[in-house]
């Protein structure tokens, strides 16, 4: 305290005060706000602006070539008793739980075992990423050719196997359909689940193995109670991110069946595209994707509470 | 409580030896300590020891069993990391009770078992604590806690206290070695700092380049080093060393060092005339002044060092740099001429070639 004091000046008020100009630039709070207004006018401009017109248009009957009226919620009074919407939303939750699961399940079993010491390691990682990288579209017109009902390659294999006399038609039969294309997507969401959680894999320090081991603990103790606590925050952030860009999914059901067959594959996003733009209803496509907002606000709070700070991480 | 037998050990990654043939028996209820400079190879042996590195050739005996292919929990034993290794997402109770709940000990004699612990460590009012809630030193505690409750045959240390600052280091020194004292555990104990090593253990492995320079108590170690290597790393500071060639004339003996330095020696050293040799002598027995009057070696006051105990000279003699400790308050100025005499009992011989002891 002494050692402060005597390194105040004595005389405070000889110092000059600088001009108001040069005392803001200076100022944490006033550069803070400034650095921070072009992100927040791209944000303003490219997803508030086209989400509030989004939400607008869902409460109008606007078809294309036509400025529609406020027509209150009445497109969610007729999708609440259209069966084919119904589906769409079934049909998206299907596909978001099963895919996740899926994508959980192998991606954090694939994590472990690129966690191992493997040869190539480096190799290996840069091709589990590949149908990550690969353009959605391009993958999923390679798995239209595998489901294919003439050149399926599944269903040549298998034929020539001997397992089957006729060749499946993977994209014909509704849930068939749904199977193929959950496949195609779990597929596809693998490698961003498996790269995500062995980044967290990594951060966790060998010696807490070391420490199991003589603690006593068998391999899946192991996982048990020194991995999974550990993995958990990341696991939180991994699958809140794998839900939505499944839950949003658009491109792969587009290309593979459009929705078919018999709607069996139709996603909300899917069957608000189709009534919005082939199907000309503006409005009513717009309420659609207005309806994914409050399942994923559910899911994005999920993740709020899964991120919170456990009592045991450092600040 | 069990000895620990090192039989002729070594141990290779890939392509590289780093133990070449080790052989140690530590007996039980012993404090042995492992050290040397960093690369030697101790941290690997005492990973050995506890199982989590395999045994390349040789064998491991843990109270008389070979337990080269036994797995690291059936060898009962506790290690304490040099990082600690505490389970961040578990309270300090939980770490130390983590082995007893994997075993499905009753909850009463966990509870007994961690609480006693935490007595004799001071840890009963962090037992609710996160790690990361903890001061460096409580949770070197912590690890050596998770240690006792196993109660195992063995306590391994690996450099437990590199990571404490001075003062801790020296409380903590103190309190292993009273631990030591009311377990009566076989402790192994690696650390890379020989004053580590001096205070704690009953006998001290020098390690040096994967083989054991030499194995004794630490007193032992200071006044028979077997080896240059072992004379220059025990002791702070370190003992000095000028080259030279031993000469012998009418009774006498001297080492003759570069620029004619007469060194001085007793007549009784062993050694042959005109061989090679190392003189070694520690800082503490310089004497000022020459003694009976003999001629003692001048030296000019380089560097001076008061540490308030004792003062620091540094300095050279024949070339070779040198420090001489003296416990009197002697006002020494750079650059001053001065004579030094060593104490001609505390005088170690080496043959400089092998490097080893010159004995009778």
């Amino acid at each position: 305290m002494s050692i402060r004091e005597a390194t105040v000046p004595a005389r405070p008020e000889m110092i000059p005060q600088p001009s108001f100009v040069a005392r803001l630039l200076n100022s944490r709070h006033f550069l803070g706000f400034v650095f921070m207004l072009p992100m927040a006018a791209l944000l303003l401009i490219f997803l508030t602006y086209p989400l509030g017109l989004g939400v607008w248009l869902g409460l109008t009957n606007q078809t294309i070539g036509r400025a529609g009226k406020f027509i209150g919620l009445l497109n969610y009074e007729m999708l609440g008793d259209d069966s084919v919407f119904w589906l769409s939303v079934f049909n998206t939750v299907l596909y978001t739980t099963v895919a996740s699961v899926f994508k959980f399940g192998l991606g954090l079993w694939l994590a472990l075992i690129l966690n191992q010491r493997v040869p190539f390691q480096a190799i290996i990682r840069a091709i589990i990423l590949l149908p990550w990288i690969v353009p959605t579209v391009l993958s999923a017109i390679a798995f239209w050719w595998i489901y294919d009902s003439q050149f399926s390659i599944i269903s040549w294999s298998l034929v020539k196997l001997g397992l089957i006399d006729t060749y499946i038609d993977f994209l014909g039969e509704p849930n068939l359909a749904r199977a193929s294309v959950i496949i195609a997507n779990i597929w596809r969401g693998i490698p961003f689940v498996a790269i995500s959680l062995l980044a967290g894999l990594q951060t966790i320090s060998p010696s807490l193995y070391e420490a199991a081991v003589l603690d006593g603990a068998s391999p899946w103790q192991q996982f048990r109670y020194v991995t999974m606590p550990q993995l958990t925050p990341i696991i939180a952030v991994v699958m809140t991110f794998s839900v939505i860009f499944t839950f949003t999914d658009f491109q792969l059901i587009y290309v593979l069946t459009r929705g078919g067959p018999l709607n069996s594959t139709h996603l909300m996003a899917t069957l608000a595209f189709q009534r919005a733009i082939p199907g000309g209803n503006l409005g009513e496509g717009a309420a659609i994707a207005s309806a994914m907002i409050p399942i994923l606000a559910a899911a994005i709070m999920i993740s709020f509470f899964g991120l919170q700070k456990r009592k045991w991480q450092s600040e | 409580m069990a000895s620990v037998e090192i039989r002729n050990c070594f141990k290779s990654f890939g392509a590289t030896e780093v133990l070449h043939g080790v052989s140690v028996d530590i007996r039980d209820e012993e404090f042995v300590v492992l050290v040397g400079p960093s690369g030697c190879g101790k941290s690997t042996l005492l990973r050995m020891i506890a199982g989590l590195e395999e045994i390349t050739k040789g064998e491991i005996l843990i109270g008389g069993r070979q337990v080269n292919n036994l797995p690291p929990k059936d060898r009962d034993v506790a290690m304490v990391f040099q990082n600690y290794a505490l389970y961040p997402h578990m309270t300090v109770f939980d770490n130390m009770a983590f082995s007893l709940k994997l075993a499905k000990a009753p909850k009463e004699e966990m509870r007994s078992r961690v609480n006693r612990a935490a007595e004799i460590l001071n840890l009963t009012d962090y037992l609710a604590r996160y790690p990361r809630q903890l001061s460096g030193g409580q949770r070197q505690r912590v690890a050596m806690g998770r240690a006792i409750v196993r109660d195992p045959r063995v306590f391994l240390f690996d450099e437990p206290l590199s990571n404490l600052d001075a003062k801790l280091r020296v409380q903590m020194r103190a309190e292993i070695k009273a631990l030591h004292h009311k377990l009566r555990t076989t402790i192994v104990y690696v650390t890379h700092d020989q004053v580590e090593a001096m205070t704690m253990a009953d006998r001290i492995v020098v390690m040096h380049d994967g083989i054991i320079e030499q194995i004794g108590g630490p007193i032992e170690l200071y006044d028979h080093p077997d080896n240059l290597f072992v004379a220059g790393f025990i002791g702070s500071p370190a003992m000095n060393f000028v080259p030279g060639r031993l000469m012998r004339e009418n009774g006498e003996a001297w080492v003759e060092a570069a620029e004619s330095t007469r060194l001085p020696l007793s007549p009784k050293t062993p050694g042959q005339n005109g061989q090679p040799v190392v003189y070694g002598v520690r800082p503490k027995n310089f004497r000022l002044g020459s003694e009976d009057g003999r001629t003692g070696i001048p030296i000019k006051v380089g560097v001076v060092e008061p540490t308030g105990d004792e003062i620091e000279v540094i300095s050279s003699i024949a070339g070779e740099p040198i420090c001489a400790v003296f416990t009197d308050r002697h006002d020494f100025r750079p650059e001053q001429d001065i004579v030094v005499f060593p104490d001609l009992g505390s005088i170690h011989l080496f043959d400089a070639e092998s490097g080893k002891r010159i004995v009778d």
